[in-house]
């Protein structure tokens, strides 16, 4: 319970140093939010305008640092992120809500899918080794030294078309309404089969190459010559003493991928021009857009925070050895 | 003494790892028995093929290890015997553990770090015993693990939690559990300090007067065999040299090679002896020597040694069926 509370306070402090550079790193850049605003609406603002667009970014030259800092800490926990530029007057907020259920949904699904039918398939090729299975291992490591973005490349030119089932671009069919109706959901079901096997293909292999190079290690440790000679059942051996131990490498990993769902498949959402928050993140660079591009680091950040600590949590479950008494 | 009963009779077991000419022979021909309720003590140095036999037996030997003839006849208590190299994987499985247990060299690392003992103790009674009850089982468990001296609150332990020496008293009680016939100790004391190995083993001899199981007994520690077991037999490149009662074996030793591992180490009573060791080092198992496989460190040996392998049989100079040895010298060239 100690420990949990230390790894807590650990990631708050995280947390705060993250959010704090979040707030410098704006106001250190050259040029500011403000003047390419300005000259998006090329000189149709007036001057007094112009002072109240920098007071509503917080970018206020009157005041101090210090109180621009606890504004923008008010800002933050009443989730007012500031306005978007490319989408203005929206919040950002709101962009971000509707975005990221887009990307939760493909990449987190996907991960967990990947995850799961990875760790699967190396238990079973560690466990038996030199059986067919290993015949996968070559096949798996090309797999995943190709980048994400270029698979999704290839599978639109080779794939997607006007008479193809799988569409090359967007989240769902333009005419539609987003909502639970079964329309939109198959719809939305079909335009993400192609970046999610995409994404499936390239990370599947990573997850079987290191689990079934864990298995392998494992195999060869005394308790599981214990294991076999006590008459266990075989699949018992293979699950609670071989797999159950390999496993733990493997869930830091993931924790860690979980992390990464939100900003690191940016270029499959790219290539597809699918509407989640790499995306977003895209397009914010694309035409400045501080407020947006802040707020889409806000959400990765707090995303590989969390992630963390599920895995400080997972491993506390799994692993006995790292459990302090008192 | 009553006649003795055979529990586990090895013939002419051989374990080769690898195939072909690449693999190398690490035991030879053994023909081993071992009796019920006796304590057999199996000595010899690094390579000699001891724990390849312990795992060979119980068919656990890891690739590239293969078990190249032979058969292990198991008796059970009031059964037909059967050959342990015939089973089907099911009815193997079934035999490991209820009928043999191992305690393994390294001990230590014989638990799963990630599992309480007690959720070990009683994997292995729910997969031979299905129909017991849970609370029975714990039961068994507990009461099991205050024969070898570890409390019942230290069920609910993780191996880390747990010291070297009570681990090893785990792993025992562990062996145990299922009342086997037959227990095979693969070193099960080098990892630990002199004085819990004497602790552990008197409790050892022990729980065998109560339980009356067998013990084969692996060591490279002579010293503890003399002391602790009913019978010794020698190995030395893969096959046995000598066997004989253990006071026998001690006093007065026929191979030279046992000769030489008794000189090695200093007794505790009795008359001051010379220490020497034995010159030179284990054979090289992908080039045995010709004849006897001791015969370049021998210091008796003669033309004969380098041309023939000298089979194990009773001594003509001692007219005693209990022991016997394999070597060319006068008077220990088998009878008839």
């Amino acid at each position: 319970m100690k420990f949990l509370l230390q790894r807590i306070a650990f990631y708050l402090f995280t947390a705060w140093a993250a959010l704090t550079i979040n707030f410098f790193i704006p106001r250190l850049i050259p040029g500011d939010p403000v003047t390419s605003l300005i000259n998006k609406y090329q000189g149709q603002i007036s001057t007094e305008a112009i002072q109240s667009l920098y007071v509503l970014f917080g970018l206020d030259k009157n005041a101090s640092m210090w109180s621009q800092y606890v504004d923008y800490w008010g800002q933050v926990f009443r989730g007012d992120l500031g306005l978007s530029f490319t989408f203005f007057p929206t919040p950002v907020i709101d962009i971000l809500q509707q975005s990221l259920p887009w990307t939760i949904a493909l990449v987190g699904l996907t991960t967990l899918a990947s995850f799961a039918i990875g760790t699967g398939l190396g238990v079973l090729a560690g466990w038996r080794r030199g059986s067919w299975l290993d015949g996968l291992l070559p096949v798996t490591t090309f797999l995943s030294s190709i980048p994400y973005f270029w698979l999704g490349l290839l599978a639109i030119t080779l794939l997607a078309g006007p008479d193809s089932i799988f569409p090359s671009s967007g989240g769902y069919e333009p005419g539609l309404v987003p909502g639970w109706t079964p329309e939109f959901m198959g719809s939305a079901i079909q335009h993400s089969l192609l970046p999610a096997i995409t994404i499936l293909i390239s990370s599947v292999s990573g997850w079987i190459l290191s689990m079934r190079n864990m298995m392998v290690t494992v195999a060869s440790e005394d308790y599981i010559t214990v294991a076999h000679a006590k008459g266990l059942p075989e699949k018992r051996v293979m699950m609670s003493y071989a797999a159950r131990n390999a496993l733990l490498p493997n869930v830091s990993g993931f924790a860690l991928s979980l992390g990464f769902i939100v900003g690191g498949t940016l270029l499959v959402e790219i290539v597809f021009s699918y509407p989640g928050i790499g995306y977003n993140l895209f397009q914010a660079v694309g035409s400045k857009d501080y407020p947006l591009m802040q707020g889409v680091f806000l959400v990765i950040t707090l995303s590989v925070l969390v992630a963390n600590l599920i895995a400080d949590v997972a491993y506390l479950m799994l692993d006995p050895r790292t459990r302090k008494e008192g | 003494m009553s006649v003795k009963e055979p529990v586990l009779e090895i013939k002419d077991f051989s374990v080769d790892y690898g195939l072909g000419d690449q693999g190398v022979q690490a035991v030879r021909d053994v023909t081993l028995t071992l009796h019920r309720g006796e304590v057999l003590g199996l000595a010899g140095e690094s390579g000699s093929g001891k724990s390849t036999l312990a795992y060979g037996v119980t068919r656990l030997l890891p690739p590239p290890g293969v078990i190249s003839g032979g058969s292990v006849i198991y008796h059970p208590p009031g059964g037909d015997p059967y050959d342990v190299m015939a089973l089907t994987d099911h009815e193997l499985r079934a035999f490991r553990w209820a009928e043999t247990s191992i305690v393994f060299q390294g001990a230590m690392n014989s638990l799963n770090p990630v599992h309480k003992v007690s959720t070990q103790m009683l994997d292995v009674i729910k997969a031979h015993e299905p129909d017991l009850s849970p609370q029975a089982r714990t039961a068994r468990a507990q009461e099991m693990l205050k024969l070898v001296g570890i409390s019942a609150d230290r069920m609910d332990a993780y191996p880390h939690q747990l010291s070297g020496g009570m681990r090893q008293r785990v792993m025992i009680g562990m062996a145990l559990v299922l009342q086997p016939q037959v227990v095979i100790m693969d070193e099960p004391t080098t990892a630990l300090d002199v004085v819990m190995q004497r602790q552990i083993l008197a409790q050892l001899v022990e729980l065998r007067e109560r339980l009356g199981f067998s013990v084969l007994f692996i060591t490279h520690d002579l010293s503890l065999l003399v002391e602790f077991s009913d019978r010794i037999a020698i190995m030395y490149g893969g096959r046995i040299v000598e066997e004989a009662k253990s006071a026998d074996l001690y006093k007065d030793s026929l191979h030279p090679y046992s000769e030489g591992l008794l000189k090695s180490f200093p007794a505790l009573r009795g008359p001051r002896r010379e220490l020497s060791g034995i010159p030179g080092s284990p054979p090289d198992l992908r080039g045995m020597p010709s004849g006897c496989s001791f015969h370049p460190r021998c210091p008796h040996a003669f033309d004969r040694c380098s041309d023939e392998v000298p089979l194990l049989g009773i001594p003509s100079a001692r007219n005693d069926p209990s022991r016997s040895v394999a070597c060319w010298l006068p008077g220990r060239v088998p009878v008839g």
